[in-house]
């Protein structure tokens, strides 16, 4: 059975090219435009894996998202997702423990995702 | 209200005395500059005691007796500048020779008081002291501001060229790895939504230029009698074949001539700005209404369509830089989040203003107020 995966980032264009990677693949994808909408399709389903922007328009609704799928779920896995790497000094590219522990965050991913790193995060956190 | 250290250096106990007695009460006021302060002591009564306690701790101002028991104020300077750039010395010399002041200057001192003094000569150049203090921290503040204004900038303006590079750069992957297959109409969607990003990109870089000569001041302002009505026929020209595209009309009212001394470049980016957003932002086949007005004073120039509109709280900060309204009917237009802003600073130059109204769904209408007399008077000369 493919995994299916939420995705919740503002930016279509991300929404859209992640989407089309993630089916190229095999996964099933159901996308959210923000944290709103995430909270609405969590409240009676849950995904196999969550992929999330960092800083959507509520600045740091991808925090407040990732606590709310861990709280919900603590084993769903999330990869947060980010193009402000150098803004925030955290090290995405190998995202530190430490990091990871504070973001509650499983994996880490500078934007624009290379499709190598989509796939070996995935794999990696599906298998666990 | 904030309280210069000041650090009283004198071998006689009741000069020390009487310093303090002058100034404990006494306050600074500089309503220019928001500022108040008042005065907090620490003594010392030689010069190596001093030097002692400079080593451990740090002053706005210095009051120094040149003649102390051992080594002289002189000395202590001497001893102490490359140290205490920041603190500021009063002299103290009973002998007010040339010889004395001339050296007490070259080593870092900022004035002298002459032995005896009254209070309220003590009073005057503590003031003098402490308001060179207090400007030159006011301007250091203010620099700091400045500073981290641009900083802001340039760190947000870093986030706006990164995400459509990004968004391209993900397209061109997925391309290059042929994950929709080998038929290059599979990426139709992909390469329209690559084209609009990198638009985007285009037009922050050509506001950001704008922007950047509006505000530097180093490009020369250069007036010449603007017929604004021909600025709007342009503007609207430039975007009729977009216009046509999408069956919106556009239309300029205008009742006679509408001229003004100005920068012609700075008119025709207030008016190219307003139409092109009255067409970005508009429906298919709505219209665009330019609307041309003067009197001795003020030339009106107020853009109306019949677009997307937006929220009251949408339009509160729609003048700030890089505020985009960002929503499902917005997704697909467009821009900098630069364009109004560079509006507004615009109207600024001409003592003007700009402001909108505007209703969801219904459409918005921007007036730009912009002074008829702000030309500079030599610039008639120039011509």
């Amino acid at each position: 059975m493919s995994k299916h995966v939420l995705l919740v980032d503002d930016d279509p264009d991300f929404v859209l090219s992640t989407q089309t990677l993630l089916e190229s693949a095999g996964y099933e994808v159901t996308t959210a435009e923000g944290v709103a909408e995430a909270k609405a399709r969590l409240s009676d389903w849950r995904p196999d894996v969550a992929v999330i922007d960092l800083m959507m328009e509520e600045v740091d609704g991808g925090f407040s998202l990732c606590h709310h799928i861990k709280r919900l779920d603590a084993s769903i896995p999330v990869i947060m997702v980010t193009a402000v790497t150098s803004e925030t000094g955290l090290d995405f590219g190998g995202a530190s423990g430490g990091d990871r522990s504070w973001i509650k965050a499983d994996a880490l991913l500078a934007k624009p995702v290379r499709s190598e790193q989509l796939w070996r995060e995935l794999d990696r956190l599906l298998k666990e | 209200m904030n309280k210069l250290r000041v650090f009283v250096v004198d071998d006689e106990p009741g000069m020390r005395h009487s310093i303090k007695r002058g100034l404990v009460n006494h306050t600074v006021r500089l309503p220019e500059i928001e500022s108040e302060v008042g005065f907090e002591f620490t003594e010392a009564d030689s010069g190596e005691k001093a030097l002692e306690i400079l080593a451990e701790q740090t002053f706005d101002l210095m009051l120094l007796d040149h003649k102390l028991g051992g080594i002289t104020g002189v000395d202590v300077l001497d001893q102490l500048r490359p140290r205490e750039p920041d603190m500021l010395v009063i002299m103290i010399t009973a002998f007010a020779t040339i010889e004395t002041a001339v050296r007490a200057t070259k080593s870092g001192a900022f004035d002298f008081l002459t032995k005896p003094f009254t209070p309220e000569e003590l009073k005057e150049t503590v003031d003098k002291a402490a308001a060179h203090l207090m400007v030159k921290r006011r301007a250091h503040e203010l620099a700091e501001e400045k500073r981290r204004v641009r900083f802001d900038f340039i760190r947000v303006l870093g986030h706006e060229l990164k995400s459509p590079l990004g968004a391209i750069e993900s397209y061109l992957n997925l391309m290059q790895e042929r994950v929709a297959g080998a038929e290059i109409g599979a990426y139709d969607q992909m390469i329209k939504r690559s084209l609009i990003r990198a638009g985007g990109m285009r037009k922050l870089i050509a506001d950001l230029l704008d922007m950047t000569r509006i505000e530097s001041g180093q490009k020369k302002r250069e007036f010449s009698t603007v017929d604004v009505h021909a600025a709007a026929l342009a503007a609207v020209e430039g975007v009729k074949p977009r216009a046509d595209e999408r069956g919106i009309k556009l239309a300029i009212e205008h009742a006679g001539a509408i001229t003004m001394e100005a920068d012609q470049g700075e008119i025709d980016i207030v008016l190219d700005n307003l139409v092109s957003n009255a067409v970005k932002y508009n429906r298919d086949n709505g219209t665009v209404t330019v609307t041309l007005d003067s009197d001795d004073e003020t030339i009106t120039i107020v853009v109306r369509d019949t677009g997307i509109g937006m929220a009251p709280d949408e339009a509160d900060r729609l003048f700030q830089d890089f505020s985009r309204i960002k929503n499902e009917k917005t997704r697909d237009i467009p821009g900098s989040g630069l364009g109004l802003a560079i509006v507004k600073k615009i109207a600024e130059l001409y003592r003007g203003r700009v402001s909108v109204e505007s209703e969801a769904d219904v459409g918005s209408s921007f007036t730009v107020l912009l002074n008829r007399h702000t030309a500079p008077a030599e610039s008639e000369n120039d011509a």
